[in-house]
């Protein structure tokens, strides 16, 4: 296979030697970390160290970390889990969260509506896609019917930074659960979670280079969080289910990685960042750079750049590009293959049509100038043809 | 050559895309989102469920090439579904897979594809085109029993000069057993049969809920004699028999066919077969596959659905309306209905069928 440019990192990325060598090694032993006898002593010794290690990377205590099977089996825990407590405990109904959720977050809450009767708040955002802590503060007045607020770390799509610090405070004063995704965030944005007043806090593995199939809730142990899953009692009983060893090793080694390279690499990401965007800007003026401009990393995560081209389909220049060897994404959820116009761009303001004129490209530590600059070069051309391709046939009355 | 090849997820595709790979083409394989209803039902007897997307991603993977979902299904609605509705509440009688490779597949997909710097679009219909000495030609494809010619009869030649049909030369069995011995999951797939956006076969469900119920009389076509009621005008088309529910049978026992459909009044008159015998047609929105007929009579074979015989005719055209003397008469055609012109193997062109003429009448 021909060398490719891979910018879509916030898909996945390619694991990092360290936690392929853990992961590699742990998946040549056995037992069961819940097993009594030595096989599954040494085996939960691995989990206990794994989790040791990502609450110290992360400033929070080893109690805290529940592992899942990922970020969308964390987010569904932390929004059923925070909702169904709330609702038993003192008979709290409202969800409120942002409207640029990811579909892990935004999904359950709407079938808790529709199935449960979950009464819900969406959060507007500003034309960058940013929520307002005031919005916040104004709805958690009412603590008592608020049963948790939801508002991400990072937008996945359009890399927008939510002032979630604040937020998180707020709730904390008023006494609300908060929960934040910080799939996107982790290795891109500092994170202290002793700093951050979070009740709960979503992390998954293969967004940061460690294997696929693990993640975790950072909750603490005074949370209550009602389980999702239910059976062996596993995870303080939050989360049954054996916890995969080998992958709690690698996704610990990713962690610390992850924490401990992040300045540096926001820097770099930074830098690529801009020049990307400025080299498809002057290669296609009127393209719309989307989520905020601020050029530094405490605005957009550092490696996002998220553009719309008027006239064009996402998916027709994603299809070109792809033949031009670079690996891209339109950047919305997509089920069967057919893409549904990005909610996120709907919640900016765009029509249907705008928010399917996007791509996201994702860049991550091994992306090179070089890169940068093959994108600029193909992107007029994949522009050019993916206009032509999308106006109306002239054939056709 | 830089070719899309359409990918149903069906054998017939499967094997027309695997060919393209084999000649050496850059084959790039793309399955049409034409209906989000029959997607969202799971149904797989149409063309464009989950399952159908999946087995012609499988085969994609299989063949090594790329592979994209291209929605269309809003053109689709506009096009095709959207027409078909309006056609019957007009009392017309369409073909929506001649409105979809007319509209759809050889017109938005081919119109995109070039745009996008392919060469050609191919599909797995049962037909041929065969360079003539006045460019390529559309032929029926060699197994009688699978050829589609007709149902791409209404291409124009800048479509035709676009479009590769890499299964009209082999028979259906062919076709099988070449996706078998590939190890094309899809080998022994069954044949979908009915209209795509239709997945549950009940067109007349479809239509009662979409152009709305249209009850009234089934009046006898020769004596004026109301012979009994019917639910809704719009679920019976001319030529039809099944679906009549007379109480009394004719008088001299023979099977009686609905002969006319007036949508205005919501009648329909039934009668013999006899009457359903037209020696005459007239058509409009001309075609031309190959070189255009005028003026002058020539004899030419006329198609008037997608599994019948054609028949021998003189065709000549007059202020863009195609006057066809059929020399065999056709038993039930409906307006709407698309006639296709061959001569021999060969599609002439096409046109669509708005007026028809009955033996001995005038």
């Amino acid at each position: 296979m021909e060398r490719r440019i891979y910018l879509d990192h916030a898909a996945t990325t390619s694991m990092i030697p360290a936690a392929r060598t853990a992961w590699l090694e742990q998946s040549q032993q056995s037992g069961n970390p819940s097993s009594l006898h030595s096989s599954g002593r040494e085996r939960r010794r691995v989990v206990e160290e794994a989790r040791e290690s990502i609450a110290a990377s992360l400033g929070t205590r080893p109690s805290s970390v529940v592992f899942t099977s990922g970020g969308t089996e964390a987010d569904n825990l932390a929004v059923k889990g925070l909702y169904w407590s709330a609702l038993r405990s003192r008979g709290a109904s409202r969800i409120a969260a942002s409207s640029v959720e990811h579909h892990a977050v935004l999904d359950p809450i709407i079938w808790l509506e529709e199935a449960q009767g979950a009464a819900v708040t969406w959060l507007g955002v500003d034309a960058v896609g940013r929520v307002d802590p005031a919005e916040v503060a104004e709805l958690v007045a009412d603590a008592s019917t608020i049963a948790l607020v939801s508002v991400m770390w990072a937008n996945n799509e359009i890399g927008t930074v939510q002032p979630v610090h604040r937020i998180a405070e707020i709730c904390r004063a008023a006494g609300v659960p908060f929960h934040t995704d910080a799939v996107q965030a982790l290795g891109h944005l500092p994170m202290d979670l002793g700093s951050l007043a979070a009740d709960a806090v979503t992390i998954t593995s293969h967004k940061i280079g460690g294997p696929f199939g693990i993640g975790a809730l950072l909750v603490d142990a005074g949370i209550q969080a009602t389980p999702v899953l239910h059976g062996g009692g596993q995870e303080r009983e939050i989360r049954s289910g054996t916890v995969d060893a080998p992958a709690a090793a690698g996704f610990a080694v990713a962690v610390e990685h992850a924490v401990q390279g992040q300045q540096a690499r926001a820097r770099q990401l930074v830098t690529l960042r801009e020049e990307l965007i400025t080299g498809i800007v002057n290669a296609v003026p009127d393209a719309i750079i989307n989520g905020d401009r601020g050029i530094g990393a405490q605005e957009r995560l550092p490696g996002n750049v998220h553009v719309s081209f008027p006239g064009c389909e996402g998916d027709l220049l994603l299809m070109l590009l792809d033949a031009a060897g670079i690996d891209c994404s339109t950047g919305s959820a997509c089920t069967a293959g057919v893409p549904e116009p990005s909610h996120v761009l709907i919640a900016l303001g765009r029509d249907e049509a705008g928010a399917r004129s996007s791509l996201r490209f994702s860049l991550s530590e091994s992306t090179t100038p070089e890169d940068v600059a093959a994108v600029v070069a193909v992107i007029p051309g994949a522009v050019e043809r993916a206009r032509r391709a999308g106006a109306p046939a002239s054939r056709v009355g | 050559m830089r070719v899309i090849a359409t990918m149903s997820g069906g054998v017939d595709s499967s094997v027309a895309a695997a060919r393209l790979v084999d000649a050496g083409h850059d084959v790039v394989g793309v399955h049409l989102a034409l209906s989000k209803a029959a997607a969202a039902s799971g149904r797989s007897k149409g063309c464009c469920t989950l399952d159908d997307a999946r087995d012609a991603r499988r085969v994609a993977d299989l063949l090594g090439i790329p592979f994209y979902v291209w929605d269309l299904s809003d053109r689709f609605r506009a096009e095709v579904i959207d027409d078909f509705i309006d056609e019957y509440r007009r009392g017309r009688t369409p073909n929506p897979c001649v409105r979809c490779n007319e509209r759809i597949k050889f017109a938005a997909v081919l119109d995109r594809a070039l745009a996008m710097g392919f060469d050609a679009v191919a599909s797995g219909h049962y037909a041929q085109v065969i360079d003539g000495p006045h460019g390529p030609e559309l032929h029926r494809g060699i197994d009688p029993t699978k050829d589609q010619s007709y149902v791409l009869g209404v291409l124009d030649r800048d479509q035709l000069a676009c479009t590769l049909l890499p299964l009209g030369g082999d028979r259906k069995e062919v076709i099988r057993d070449e996706a078998e011995s590939r190890g094309l999951l899809v080998a022994r797939k069954p044949d979908s049969h009915d209209i795509c956006f239709i997945p549950d076969g009940d067109t007349a469900g479809f239509l009662a809920t979409h152009v709305g119920a249209a009850p009234g009389a089934v009046v006898d076509a020769e004596s004026g004699e109301v012979l009994g009621t019917h639910a809704d005008a719009h679920a019976f088309t001319i030529g039809q028999r099944r679906g009549l529910d007379l109480r009394s049978p004719a008088p001299d026992g023979a099977p009686r066919y609905v002969v006319d459909v007036d949508i205005d009044t919501s009648t329909v008159r039934v009668g013999r077969a006899e009457l359903l015998d037209v020696d005459r047609l007239e058509g409009e929105h001309l075609t031309w596959t190959g070189e255009p007929v005028g003026e002058e009579a020539r004899p030419v074979g006329v198609q008037v659905r997608a599994h019948a015989a054609a028949v021998p005719a003189s065709l000549r055209v007059t202020a863009g309306r195609a006057l066809v003397d059929l020399l065999e008469p056709i038993r039930g055609l409906a307006p709407g209905q698309t006639a296709v012109f061959y001569d021999g193997d060969r599609v002439i062109g096409s046109a669509t069928v708005d007026t028809t003429h009955r033996q001995g009448s005038a």
